[in-house]
């Protein structure tokens, strides 16, 4: 380097060394990182297996990964997300695997497998359905099954094969290999073992207590001892909410109207104190009626807003019941709140002034959508696009809802639009003078326009060109009509020039 | 011969009593909503719209009159809605998917305002309608039917006068020798509407667009037609100007050229 000859610079060293090994910039295929704050770095919170494969690990700064591969896929880290997500692999679990299962940390889960592993056929054969149904879901998972829970937590994350089973009472040869942090260890603790040069949990068990309780104080030898079960460890299973549910038998099965509305009532009116007490109101009620051939029929409604008035919902329900067919008499009718939500008491507006407050809204819809359907009863909202057929969204019946500007739009709209015939009109931007739709002539008396609507090219590849240029027009006789030419009139990519009736005014 | 008479006297009793009622009826004690046109308010029996079930059919089967007889009954609904205050829904039951709602918002019912039920047949709009009118708390229902049974319009009506409501019902032609009108009906007022030619702008565009309005029955008051301009955004019609009154345009446009 003749420039810089003569200049000595500190921490130039790069320009008098060989490439490092670990500066050799590597494309990634799709690699995909995820990043969380600390502090003020951004470091790596996850990595994907091939991102693993290109040398990064979690825990990295993010500048240093850019630096080592190029096309990282970065996104920021979701914990809340991920926590939701392994609460409902948990609370899945709790209800197909075992009564008892407990969230590990952040990335785990424990299972009580006592008393439940036989129903999948043996220990084992367990692990495997569960690793493939994890794998239909896309999560890699590792196994591990010991007599004690900190056993299967070092096991799990610290083993090398997906299934790890630990025979009864070998914990202690099992964990020997291994290296402390496997003990679910503080930093601190562990920077201390580190400092002594204890590094394998066997090294530690071979040791006396005494000294070890000394120099480490109590958290290390419950840890080891909660791993070697020697000391128990307290379990917070997860508990899988119930829907709140009334059951009814009968001594003699049902079959009349009158006597299922009868029954629903009566299951209506023991399900509302339990639904009160816990401050919750019913979304949607599932009816399931059991016949006598235990052929199960099962009636739905729902309601637009959270409720517990009994009378309301004994009414929904009782619309509903000619569509049971109750057969030879029906025995068991179960009642279950499917979905509920939060359901707080609220002030009654307008009683002391003595006005009376309107009925609400959400018992006509909840009747309505009970006749109709609940697709049935619904707003209409706008929405972002300027194509008339494209502005119009359903909204629920309770939802907001936001106006469309005000530009002149019709009343009525066709769809298809129609096209129209022998229309006279010049290019490039005039209205028509006259035209044909529907076998009848028109002659336009009065007309506004162009307005422009251009096609939106990020929704199809097809309308990247095209125009449409819309005219409000009057016929003798004072018909309003809604058309618009395909086309701005200059340029052929952008429409055929064809005229087209969209809609009709007033 | 006794008889006869008897039957006379009954017949006369029963004649006065149906009229006391009729009088009673149109003499302001049903509740009103005034259009706020004073030319139309005067002719209307009680001095506006009567809250129960009113019907509106375009003049003939074209699409464009079917189109002007929507406006007109956005606009109405609009109003009641409106005089209800700012939490004033309307239930618009419909059977066919043609309806722009954009176009309604610009006629005053603004999508806040306005809740669709979709229905498969008449007979449905018709009950869903008296199911709205039945909950009370809302100030205007807007069915879109074709054919009307006797029976279902007479509850709708009884059903819009109980729970103060106005049921505003849309007639469609469903043949082109069918007049909507044709038959009778427990209707408090029948309108017709069709599409008029609007007055000429001195420049180019499009004036506001005119319909010819004719209240062809109602109950406690003679028929009567308008000319009336299209609602505006907050749903207000407007008598036109005959053009004997209107400014003169040629003047004034001439005023503007100088």
């Amino acid at each position: 380097m003749p420039g810089r000859a003569g200049h000595w610079r500190p921490g130039a060293r790069w320009a008098r060394e060989a490439q490092p090994h670990d500066f050799v910039l590597r494309r990634a295929e799709g690699a995909l990182v995820t990043v969380h704050k600390q502090g003020n770095r951004n470091l790596l919170a996850a990595v994907c297996p091939q991102a693993r494969a290109l040398g990064l690990a979690p825990g990295m700064p993010l500048t240093k990964a850019r630096i080592l591969v190029s096309g990282l896929d970065v996104r920021p880290a979701d914990p809340a997300g991920d926590a939701t997500w392994l609460f409902r692999l948990g609370l899945f679990a709790a209800r197909r695997w075992t009564p008892r299962a407990a969230l590990s940390g952040v990335d785990g889960l424990w299972l009580d497998l006592g008393g439940v592993a036989h129903l999948f056929g043996g220990e084992r054969l367990m692990c495997e359905r569960i690793l493939a149904f994890l794998k239909r879901l896309g999560f890699t998972a590792r196994i591990a099954v010991a007599g004690t829970a900190g056993a299967a937590h070092a096991l799990a994350r610290f083993g090398s094969a997906p299934i790890t089973l630990c025979p009864a009472g070998r914990e202690a040869d099992a964990l020997a290999p291994m290296s402390l942090a496997a003990l679910r260890l503080e930093e601190e603790l562990l920077g201390r073992a580190d400092r002594l040069g204890l590094a394998r949990i066997g090294e530690l068990i071979a040791m006396p207590r005494a000294p070890l309780q000394r120099r480490f104080g109590a958290g290390l030898l419950t840890r080891l001892d909660q791993a070697l079960g020697r000391a128990a460890e307290p379990f917070d299973p997860i508990v899988p909410e119930e829907p709140p549910s009334v059951l009814l038998r009968f001594m003699e099965p049902i079959a009349s109207a009158e006597a299922i509305a009868e029954a629903a009532g009566e299951a209506v009116r023991r399900l509302l104190p339990a639904l009160a007490e816990a401050g919750l109101g019913v979304r949607r009620l599932l009816l399931a009626c059991t016949r006598v051939d235990s052929e199960t029929q099962i009636v739905t409604v729902s309601l637009a807003r959270a409720t517990r008035e009994g009378a309301h919902l004994a009414k929904l329900l009782c619309a509903k019941i000619e569509t049971i067919d109750p057969g030879f008499g029906i025995e068991r009718l179960r009642l279950v709140a499917a979905r509920v939500e939060p359901l707080a008491p609220v002030p009654i507006e307008g009683e002391m002034a003595g006005a009376r407050p309107p009925p609400d809204l959400a018992l006509l819809i909840d009747r309505l959508a009970a006749r109709l359907g609940v697709r049935r009863v619904h707003r209409l909202t706008a929405l972002e696009s300027d194509l008339p057929e494209r502005s119009v969204g359903r909204a629920g019946p309770l939802a907001s809802t936001a106006n469309w500007p005000s530009w002149p739009r019709p009343v009525r709209l066709l769809s298809p639009p129609e096209p129209l015939e022998y229309v006279m009109a010049e290019l490039p931007d005039a209205p028509p003078r006259r035209f044909r739709w529907r076998g009848e002539s028109y002659r336009v008396a009065a007309a506004d326009g162009p307005e422009r609507v251009y096609g939106e090219w990020w929704r199809h590849e097809a309308e990247r060109d095209s125009v449409r240029d819309y005219f409000q027009v009057e016929a003798e006789g004072g018909a309003r009509f809604w058309l618009y030419r395909k086309g701005d009139g200059e340029d052929p990519a952008t429409g055929d020039l064809s005229w087209h009736l969209h809609g009709l005014f007033a | 011969m006794p008889v006869p008479s008897v039957t006379d006297a009954r017949l006369a009793a029963l004649r006065e009593e149906v009229r006391r009622i009729e009088c009673a009826a149109s003499a302001g004690e049903r509740p009103c909503l005034p259009l706020g046109i004073p030319e139309v308010d005067e002719r209307l029996a009680g001095g506006g719209l009567a809250l129960g079930l009113q019907e509106v059919a375009p003049a003939t089967p074209a699409p464009h009159d079917e189109a002007a007889a929507t406006l007109f009954l956005a606009a109405l609904a609009a109003r009641f809605a409106y005089a209800r205050g700012p939490g004033g829904q309307v239930l618009w039951a419909l059977s066919r998917r043609d309806l722009f709602a954009p176009g309604l918002a610009q006629a005053g019912l603004t999508p806040d305002r306005l809740l669709y039920a979709e229905c498969r047949n008449d007979e449905e709009i018709l009950a869903v309608m008296e199911e709205g009118a039945r909950h009370g708390g809302l100030p205007a229902m807007v069915g879109e039917v074709g054919r009307m049974a006797m029976a279902s319009a007479r509850r709708l009506q009884l059903a819009a006068e109980e729970g103060g409501g106005a049921a505003l019902l849309l007639r469609r032609w469903r043949r082109r020798d069918a007049d909507p009108l044709a038959l009778p009906s427990p209707a408090l007022a029948r309108w017709r509407i069709a599409c008029a030619p609007s007055t000429a702008l001195p420049h180019e565009g499009i004036g506001r667009a005119r319909w010819q309005v004719a209240l062809v029955r109602q109950r406690g008051g003679p028929p009567y037609q308008w000319l009336l301009e299209a609602p505006d955004a907050e749903a207000r019609l407007a008598l036109s100007a005959r053009s004997g009154d209107r400014p003169d345009q040629a003047e004034r446009a001439h005023r503007r050229a100088a």
